[in-house]
């Protein structure tokens, strides 16, 4: 299952309704990414300044597809039992809830590496872009190629 | 009619998240649509220079410069993802 809005999730709630989704489960692994206070370091030379809200844009459509492939590339490689994703949008600020990927199997190792995986593809694959406002500024946030190896490692397995 | 978004930098730097483009009959690729765009419109040498990245997606797929184009395509480009 899977949502994409700009409100906050609980993750007792989300936590709950995957339990009952997911039969004889053995193992739920949940995932939570937040927004950091992070420093604005775009700038070489510069004095760090702090960000003041974190803006999330997305392409509606291809978004939800995206992530759906990723959930069934998951259930492919594991034996999944239910799954479920939700990524905000629009102004967050520091501290935010930001995603959520949980994952639910009869064994626990299958369900922490699913949820590794959804969120290295996730990461990399689904078509969100953060920008980090300051004080006096608006800086796109770069991708880095650390994301690009966290996939990589996938292929082989 | 073909349908071409921008998102994120690359919207921000031309102004605009989207226009419709009558295909011209010598576009037969993304490669193709980009020469046209460039051709028709100086603001997108600022998107397509060569120290940007820019990807690609035909109807919501991430695909490459020889990707064909038809009528009707869903064209989108933005920068590498950041989402997470």
């Amino acid at each position: 299952m899977i949502s994409i809005h700009n409100q906050d999730f609980s993750i007792a709630d989300e936590y709950a309704a995957l339990r009952h989704r997911a039969g004889d489960a053995g193992a739920i692994v949940t995932f939570t990414g937040l927004v950091r206070e992070i420093y604005d370091v775009s700038a070489e030379g510069s004095e760090p300044t702090p960000v003041r809200s974190l803006f999330l844009e997305h392409y509606p459509g291809m978004t939800e597809k995206c992530l759906q492939e990723i959930q069934q590339q998951a259930e492919a490689k594991w034996p999944l039992l239910a799954t479920r994703i939700i990524h905000r949008v629009g102004e967050l600020h520091g501290k935010d809830q930001i995603v959520l990927v949980a994952t639910a199997s009869a064994h626990r190792h299958a369900a922490f590496e699913a949820a590794e995986f959804i969120m290295d593809y996730l990461k990399s694959k689904a078509p969100f872009w953060k920008q980090q406002k300051t004080a006096t500024s608006s800086v796109w946030v770069e991708s880095r190629d650390s994301d690009k190896v966290a996939i990589d490692r996938w292929q082989d397995s | 009619m073909l349908r071409i978004q921008y998102f994120a930098s690359i919207r921000e730097t031309l102004g605009r998240s989207e226009e419709e483009l009558e295909l011209p009959a010598h576009v037969g690729s993304v490669q193709n649509l980009i020469d046209h765009l460039l051709s028709i419109n100086p603001s997108f040498q600022r998107v397509f220079s060569a120290h940007n990245k820019v990807l690609v997606a035909v109807n919501q797929t991430v695909v490459d410069l020889d990707h064909p184009l038809s009528e009707n395509d869903e064209v989108a480009f933005f920068p590498p993802m950041t989402g997470g």
